[in-house]
């Protein structure tokens, strides 16, 4: 059985920007474990004949022109935004990260 | 802010040895983003130039730019790197605004290009070579305006703006290896690194190289360890020091910075820094994440690059000359000492030159104009030298008509006046303005005449060895010849009378 330590689903916690109780960060250690478990199985399958694959498709090279396609309005693009100004869309300052 | 406590830079370099490591973007100059087809353009009216894929809306599928993957390909190789048989895109995971998709599209363990170097020359002569770990392809982020607090900066900010027209443009990060034993000369080989990275991409016109607009942005790692000892020091990555000059700076600091935190016994946390320009210090930003943090993994929804042995060479045989190479050449073929050549080269003319001798110029001719009148003019004018409305056949066609006497510098200078206020060609503006030297023997030396008549005692004091008694005469026929005269010819025939 895989260790997920409680850290570890702080962690996670974290970069997800979840926030988790302390009793949930029990809980989710124990569901956690028993997920990475499951998904570890896939580990068996892979062998020298069968890599790891990051595409269902075995294909390569497919491109694009670089020819302008024509972009959306300043106001469609701003029209699902929960806020705008400036024509910009606004945000929440962040203030951790530059 | 305070500032920190530094030791001086001599006693930093006595103590410590400085490994350095520079991460250089560079945006391209491709007509679309990486991976959609709105215009790479800068200064757009904000998010206009966006749509479902750049904006990250649920649904929409990424698609590479052709013209992207052969710059990357042609910086890598240029770089002296090895092309990858295969490439792979993948997500760098992140919450920020700056790129709505909550990931940037990047390269992770599959870089387009890897393992290459470049060999930086110093203004002394002195020589580094700088190994190249890899170049990968990713794209830009969004741009965001920090809005409300005292500073206009993040810190105090109430809110922030976000324009996504950069968002996707395609950059390609040069990653260098850790760079040893450059000592004290280890910020100049920094900027001069970043100097040689930005005449590459633009010699090969891949990017438009502007640094004042973050088309070459460059993070600058420093680490110091005890002189003799085996293992590096913790570093510090300060973020976007977008000058040459700047990228020197921040070096120096974060070696003096450094050196006194561990001389006093300290440790160095590892960490982004950003640089102040203005004030001339770095500052701590948000601790180092583990690349873990990123969750890299294979972008699912593109296809990996495999370029071929023949693709890879007809990219490679269409680079253009190494710039450090070709300047090598140039300052030999046009015999210009260090000072006159290192004046075009700073001056950005070496394009201009080059042609205006190709069209048929002397070198130093054509060195004069670009450095000398028509620098001025432009300067004058407030516009970039490029820009002037004349062209290095025109500048050489002018040179040789006063090569060949048909012309005086004043008159050549006029030439070039009515070129620039679109009156033509050169032959069309000399004709317009009636610009002709007066070759006319018999007219120069009735002026000649004239003058003398008025000033009787020149002849006499050049007799007796007072040769710059003929200056007076000589001015005085160039006013009655409108200046379009020969004022060597004008000298000759006066110095003839007095010793007839």
């Amino acid at each position: 059985m895989s260790e997920i330590t409680p850290d570890t689903v702080r962690h996670l916690a974290s970069l997800a920007r979840i926030l988790v109780t302390d009793a949930e960060v029990e809980k989710l250690a124990g569901e956690l474990a028993v997920i990475v478990d499951s998904v570890a199985k896939v580990n068996q399958a892979v062998s020298k004949d069968v890599v790891a694959t990051s595409h269902p498709i075995p294909m390569a090279n497919v491109f694009r022109e670089d020819v302008v396609r024509p972009s959306l309005s300043q106001s469609q693009a701003l029209s699902a935004a929960p806020d705008s100004a400036e024509g910009r869309f606004r945000v929440a300052a962040i203030l951790d990260e530059e | 802010m305070a500032k920190d406590n530094l030791l001086s830079y001599e006693a930093a370099l006595e103590q410590f040895e400085v490994v350095i490591g520079l991460e250089v973007h560079v945006e391209l100059n491709t007509k679309t983003k990486m991976f959609c087809g709105c215009a790479n353009e800068f200064g757009s009216e904000p998010n206009t130039n966006v749509c479902p894929v750049c904006l990250g809306l649920p649904g929409s599928l990424p698609a590479v730019n052709k013209k992207a993957v052969e710059s990357s390909m042609a910086i890598g190789l240029a770089l002296g790197c090895k092309i990858a048989p295969t490439g792979r895109f993948a997500r760098k995971n992140y919450f920020y605004p700056d790129l709505s998709k909550n990931f940037q599209t990047s390269q992770y363990d599959e870089p387009i290009a890897y393992d290459g170097e470049i060999t930086i020359e110093l203004d002394s002569g002195e020589s580094f070579v700088v190994q190249i770990e890899r170049a990968h392809m990713e794209e830009d982020a969004g741009k965001l305006t920090h809005v409300g607090g005292a500073t206009g900066r993040i810190q105090g900010a109430e809110y922030s703006l976000v324009d996504y027209n950069r968002a996707g443009v395609p950059l390609v990060e040069i990653v260098t290896r850790p760079v040893f034993g450059a000592g004290d000369k280890a910020p100049e080989l920094a900027a001069a690194y970043v100097r040689a990275i930005r005449d590459i991409v633009k010699s090969m016109d891949v990017s438009d190289a502007k640094m004042e607009r973050g088309n070459v942005r460059c993070d600058a790692n420093v680490s110091l360890r005890k002189k003799g000892a085996e293992k590096l020091g913790t570093r510090t990555e300060t973020k976007n020091v977008n000058s040459l000059r700047s990228i020197e700076n921040a070096v120096r600091y974060e070696i003096q910075r450094q050196a006194y935190i561990l001389s006093q016994g300290g440790t160095i946390t590892q960490e982004t820094r950003h640089w102040h320009e203005d004030r001339g210090y770095t500052s701590a930003g948000r601790p180092k994440s583990d690349a873990d943090d990123y969750r890299y993994f294979p972008e699912p929804d593109l296809v990996p690059v495999q370029p071929d042995i023949a693709w890879i060479e007809s990219i490679r045989s269409a680079l253009p000359e190494n710039p450090a190479a070709r300047r090598k050449r140039l300052q030999s073929a046009w015999g210009f000492s260090e000072l006159e050549f290192r004046d075009v080269v700073n001056s950005d003319l070496l394009d201009q030159v080059e042609a205006t001798v190709a069209a048929g110029a002397s070198p130093q001719a054509a060195r004069k104009w670009w450095t000398g009148e028509l620098a001025r003019v432009a300067n004058a004018s407030e516009i970039e030298i490029s820009a002037l409305q004349i062209t290095p056949e025109q500048v050489a066609a002018i040179q040789k008509l006063i090569d060949a006497g048909d012309l005086t510098d004043r008159m050549a200078r006029e030439v070039v006046a009515g070129v620039l206020a679109g009156e033509g060609e050169p032959a069309a503006v000399i004709e317009k303005r009636g610009l002709k030297v007066v070759t006319d023997e018999g007219a120069l030396i009735a002026a000649i005449d004239e003058a003398l008549a008025k000033q009787p005692d020149v002849l006499e004091k050049i007799r007796e060895g007072k040769v710059q008694a003929a200056g007076a005469v000589i001015g005085a026929v160039m006013q009655a010849m409108k200046g379009q005269a020969d004022a060597a010819r004008v000298r000759e025939l006066i110095l003839e009378r007095a010793n007839s």
